[in-house]
This record gives structure tokens, C-alpha cells and sequence, in this order.
């Protein structure tokens, strides 16, 4: 290996012989930088999804009712199941020191609100001051619906932006009053939510104000849950999962549900969800690691075709070298160490090269699905080492049966 | 130096065989400069591929220099070749991507020798053979008689016990022929072993001996009076 001689050989071959060595080069550089560059996206695509569900944060339970399908403990089904504020506190007293927030929300559709002599029908969200963090809505101006407003059943509203330009046009909105129900209410601030205009023709209201105004008594449409935060994604979806089944399970007791109606009691979490599209991710990966494999494939059986080409275009020097005192064993070390050292600068430059690109290429990539594609370094270094050791095994065999013709026949191979 | 007794061989050819050399008796002293002659399909080039230790005789006993050659490994053949023999081949048979000098140096190279030496020793033959001026330019940048005499350096730079010529003068014009073979002549003259093969009669008579040999078998050994090359140039 440290044979100064054998390395001048070899870079005296290489020198004398640009060409074959730079095709061989290439389709070894070529195969290591398709497969990290297939890695890192799939890397980048994982990234990508799992920022999506960060930012929306997703650890969110969502709790709403349905309709009775089964028949449970004397009750018929097709009985509607109304949840109640007793659920939603008993929910709060059984597992307050695990949730980080919530809010129950008291719902009423197409409710007209007027402006002077604008007016319109819109959605109106009787809910918790926890709500805002909850739907992720962010103040435009003028603030949030708070405790204080729960606690005295204050006439006051904070509304979506579109709902604000629709009736307020380029006024100013805070601090003027609406009428809803034929109620005055104080607007005390105005909001945009991520999920668009839909979501932004809403007025929200404290729970404790809609349910007296509206005759709700103590009804609740659906309860938004979060659970405090987990070291890891993991450890998340475990809590989360669990979490869900005893929730289920306590408020199918509660209203009398059949454990197995799927129906009555809708348990939304979005967690799972997110889990479903990692377990996706997963599969999408597994495909680029195969894709990658066969490039690898492909590049080893290219440099096995060029190994067996350059020996047979050696045929008659190795003959020449035999006749010459060249023992079985130099000729197979000199063919493998010129084989094995192409590989492997080739390997480490097509691994420099795409690691190159992605890290300075992969930060610039903004797309929503793809973000910061990364590899890891071991499973790269790794993957130049088979194909080098690969690269010198295909050599190994026609390098071999080079040694031992006779060279006679090498030297009659024209 | 070179004893050879009863040598038979054969080539299998798919079903049937050529028997090629029919017992070969031969013996040459140290310092002959001997031809081997015969048509083509007489089986020189099997006696000389043979004495060389390129190819294995099926039957008899070859002797080089008292060292019995008989069933050597790969191993032990490379080495007695690099140490016995220098070889020179009708296509010169130089390494194409080496420059003269690398090619005379490459039999040191085998015998484990330091760069610095070998390149002084090889040199030192390229001067011997009238181009060291030549030293760093490939074989084909040189003409046809240039290239042998670099491949007769290169033969002579393992110091070998006996030169193998193979129609050396095979490629080349008549005035290069000659040229060669003044060039073989004063080799000899220095006391080297030289066995041409040929196939041309003048350059048969410039040996010191000539050996006829016909369908596998030495039909004439007869000792002739040297012609000088140099009275041809």
C-alpha cells in the first residue's frame, strides 16, 4: 500500500490514461451523488411535513357529538347526543394538570349582526379567552375575548377581519357597538386566522354571555383540547393516542353511548393524523433509499463493465509484464490498487459535491414540502465504502483471470 | 547453459491434437550466438516460447544455467524469467504509455530495485544502444528500429544469462535488420547468450550456428563462419 513504486505506477497509468479513468470516475461520482441527493430530499420532505404539523401545532383534540347508531342500556339509537358544560368541567377536574389549553365553544350559525345600516349573517363563537392560541388566531387590532369578560357575561365581541371590512368597510372597529340578537355589543378587537376568509367571518363572544343570550342554558357544540408539549414527536403521539381513548371513554359513559358506536362521539385527533402522513413520509423514503440502492447497483455494475474492459485493454502490457518478471500477485495489486483509488476519490468527490449542494443550495429550497434537506454523513461515508469495496471486487475477478493467462496468449492478444 | 533433452509438446486443437515438437535434443554453450530456423509450422516459436518459460514442455527435461525448469509455480516462473532470460519480440511489444527510459527500467522495477538505480542503470543500456538522447519519448514517437533497440535495452537491463530473440528482425527493412543485428553481435561479442529465431538467411548467417528445424524435429546443426552485419550497413 505504501509502496512508493506501485503509487507511481498507478499515477502514471492514470495520467497516461484520462479518459478511462474519467469515465470510470464518473459513473462512481455520479452513482454517490444521486443517492445522497435522493436522500436528502427524502430527508428534506420529512422536514418539511413535520414543520407544517409543529406550526399548527398540532397536538389538537378535537371533542364533538354525533348521533346514536347503536342500541345501549335501553336507549334507542338515532338519539342525538348533546354535550354539556358539566363535560366540559369534569374534563377540566380529571385531567386539568395534563392539558396546556382549552376551551369549550357554544355555537350558532347564520346569526344576522348589524352596523348601522350595514348587516350580515355570520357564525358567532361562544367560547374561552384560550380559544385565541387554540384556532391560532392572531389580533389585527384591539384585543381578545378575556376571563374577566367570562366572568361578568360581557357584551363584548372581537370579529374576523372579513367580517370587520364587511361591515366596518375602512373604519376603525374597536370600540364601536353592533347589534346581535337585537343585544348591543362592544367590539373589542379584530383578528385573521391561517385558516382564511371562512374562518374569518366569525364573532366571538364569551361562552357565558352567548349561552344567556342565544337560550343555550348549558349546551356546548365542541371542545378544542391541546396536552402539554412532549420531549419528542413520538412521545407525543403516545400521550395524544392515550389521552383520546380515555376521553372517549369517559364521555361515552357519561351520555350513555355504546362503547363500539363509532357515531355518537367524535374524538379528532390530529396528531394521529399527523403520525399518518410520518408513516407516509416513511414509505416515500423507503422508496428513495430503493431508488438510490439501484443507482448504486447500477454504478457498481457500470465500474465492473470498465474494470473488465481495462483489463482486457491490458491484456498484452500484463502480458509484456509477465514476460518481464511480473509475478501473478503484482499484476492483480497493481489493477486493484488503480481500480480501488479511482473509486474511491471519485466516491468521496460525488459525496463532496452533493453535500456541497445541499448544503448551500438546500437552505434556498422554500418550497412548503421540502425544508432544510440533510444526510447523514455515516450512511453517505458508508455507501462510497460498498462501492469502493464492491468497484474492487468486480475488478478483483477479470484482474485475476488476467494474472494467470499464459503470457504466450497475452502477448499473441492484438 | 541451455541442456535440452527428448522435449516434446503439443497443442489440443478441440478433439484432435498437434504434436509440435517431436524430441528436441539441444544444448547451448555460454557465449553462443545461435539461429533457429525452419519454416513456419516447424515448432521454432514453441522451442523458443519454451526455452523461455512462457510456455511449459509436456515431456523431457530443459536445463538453464544447471537449474532444472520442471513444473514451476507462476510464482518461481516470473522470477527465474525476470532473472534468466531478456526477451525481444518481433512487435518489440514496448509499453505504450511508457517512455523508452520506464520501459528499459521495468524489468528493475520487477527485480524490487530503487527508482534512482534503475533509472541510472537503464540509462546507462539506453546509451549502450545509441539512444539516450530518446530517454523520455514513447515508442511511438520512435521508428521501427528504435523501438527494438530500446527492447533489446530493455532485454539486457535484468543482466540476463540469455538473450531470446523472436524474429527480431521480423518488422524491419533490410538496413534496420542489419542494424539489429550488428547491435545482437556486439552483445555477443561481450560474451552473452543470444538463440535468434529467424526465418531469413542473411540474417542466419551472421550467427555463429544454425539450427534447422523441420515438422518437430532438428534436422541440421551445423557451426557457420560469422558474417559481420557492420560490413553490410
Amino acid at each position: 500500500m505504501f509502496d512508493l513504486d506501485r503509487w507511481d505506477e498507478i499515477f502514471e497509468t492514470i495520467r497516461k490514461n484520462k479518459l478511462r479513468t474519467f469515465l470510470t470516475g464518473l459513473s462512481v461520482a455520479s452513482g454517490i451523488f444521486i443517492l445522497v441527493i435522493l436522500l436528502g430530499i427524502g430527508e428534506g420532505m420529512r422536514n418539511g411535513i413535520a414543520r407544517e404539523f409543529e406550526q399548527d401545532a398540532s397536538n389538537l383534540i378535537l371533542v364533538f357529538p354525533g348521533v346514536t347508531s347503536k342500541e345501549h342500556k335501553g336507549l334507542n339509537p338515532g338519539r342525538r347526543i348533546q354535550l354539556k358544560n358539566q363535560d366540559y368541567n369534569q374534563i377540566l377536574l380529571k385531567y386539568g394538570d395534563k392539558l396546556d389549553h382549552s376551551a369549550s365553544v357554544y355555537q350558532v350559525y347564520n346569526s344576522v349582526i348589524n352596523y348601522g345600516k350595514e348587516s350580515g349573517s355570520y357564525r358567532i363563537d361562544g367560547t374561552f379567552p384560550a380559544y385565541q392560541v387554540l384556532e391560532n388566531n392572531q389580533l389585527t387590532s384591539g384585543r381578545f375575548i378575556n376571563i374577566n369578560d367570562l366572568d361578568n357575561s360581557e357584551n363584548n365581541m372581537v370579529i374576523g377581519h372579513r367580517l370587520k371590512l364587511d361591515l366596518f368597510k375602512d373604519e376603525e372597529a374597536v370600540g364601536k357597538n353592533v347589534q346581535l340578537a337585537g343585544v348591543n355589543f362592544k367590539i373589542v378587537g379584530v383578528f385573521s386566522d391561517p385558516g382564511g376568509e371562512r374562518d374569518e367571518t366569525r364573532a366571538i363572544i364569551p361562552i357565558t354571555t352567548a349561552q344567556k343570550a342565544f337560550g343555550g342554558k348549558n349546551n356546548i357544540a365542541n371542545m378544542y383540547l391541546t396536552l402539554k408539549p412532549e420531549d419528542n414527536f413520538d412521545a407525543a403521539v403516545a400521550a395524544s393516542t392515550q389521552f383520546s381513548a380515555e376521553l372517549e371513554e369517559l364521555l361515552k359513559e357519561r351520555h350513555t353511548i355504546a362503547p363500539d358506536d363509532n357515531s355518537a362521539m367524535h374524538i379528532n385527533n390530529y396528531l394521529e393524523n399527523a403520525k399518518r402522513y410520518f408513516s407516509l413520509m416513511d414509505m416515500i423514503r423507503l422508496f428513495f433509499w430503493g431508488v438510490g440502492i439501484c443507482t448504486i447497483v447500477a454504478g457498481v455494475v457500470g465500474v465492473s463493465n470498465i474494470m473488465l474492459i481495462i483489463v482486457k485493454e491490458r491484456t498484452r502490457e500484463i502480458g509484456i509484464r509477465k514476460a518481464l518478471g511480473a509475478q501473478p500477485l503484482s499484476i492483480i495489486a497493481m489493477i486493484l490498487h488503480e481500480s480501488i483509488f479511482v473509486t474511491a476519490i471519485a466516491g468521496f468527490l460525488g459525496l463532496i459535491f452533493s453535500l456541497a449542494l445541499l448544503e448551500f443550495v438546500g437552505p434556498l429550497i422554500e418550497t412548503q414540502y421540502i425544508y432544510n434537506p440533510t444526510v447523514n454523513f455515516t450512511v453517505a461515508i458508508n455507501t462510497v465504502i460498498i462501492l469502493v469495496v464492491a468497484g474492487a471486487m468486480a475488478g478483483f475477478f477479470p484482474a485475476w483471470r488476467a494474472a494467470r493467462i499464459k503470457p504466450i496468449i497475452a502477448l499473441r492478444d492484438e | 547453459m541451455i541442456e535440452i533433452s527428448n522435449l516434446h509438446k503439443s497443442y489440443r486443437m478441440g478433439a484432435n491434437s498437434l504434436h509440435v515438437l517431436k524430441g528436441i535434443n539441444f544444448n547451448v554453450e555460454e557465449g553462443e550466438l545461435v539461429s533457429i530456423m525452419g519454416s513456419s509450422g516447424s515448432g521454432k516459436s514453441t522451442l523458443l516460447n519454451i526455452l523461455g518459460m512462457l510456455d511449459e514442455a509436456d515431456e523431457g527435461s530443459y536445463h538453464l544455467d544447471g537449474v532444472p525448469i520442471k513444473n514451476l509455480s507462476e510464482k518461481q516462473a516470473a522470477k527465474y524469467r525476470n532473472k534468466f532470460l531478456g526477451f525481444i519480440f518481433q512487435s518489440f511489444n514496448l509499453i505504450g504509455y511508457k517512455s523508452a527510459l520506464d520501459n528499459v527500467a521495468l524489468p528493475l522495477y520487477y527485480q524490487g530495485m530503487a527508482r534512482s538505480e534503475r533509472i541510472d542503470r537503464a540509462m546507462s543500456y539506453l546509451e549502450k544502444v545509441g539512444l539516450a538522447q530518446w530517454a523520455s519519448h514513447l515508442p511511438n514517437e520512435l521508428s521501427g528500429g528504435q523501438k527494438q533497440r530500446v527492447a533489446i535495452a530493455r532485454a539486457l537491463a535484468s543482466d540476463p544469462k540469455v538473450l531470446l530473440a523472436d524474429e527480431p528482425t521480423g518488422a524491419l527493412d533490410t538496413k534496420t535488420s542489419y542494424e539489429v543485428m550488428d547491435l545482437i553481435q556486439e552483445i555477443n561479442d561481450e560474451g552473452r547468450t543470444i538463440l535468434v529465431v529467424t526465418h531469413e538467411h542473411d540474417i542466419a548467417q551472421m550467427t555463429k550456428r544454425i539450427v534447422n528445424l523441420k515438422d518437430g524435429l532438428i534436422i541440421e546443426d551445423t557451426l557457420v563462419s560469422q558474417v559481420r552485419a557492420l560490413s553490410h550497413v
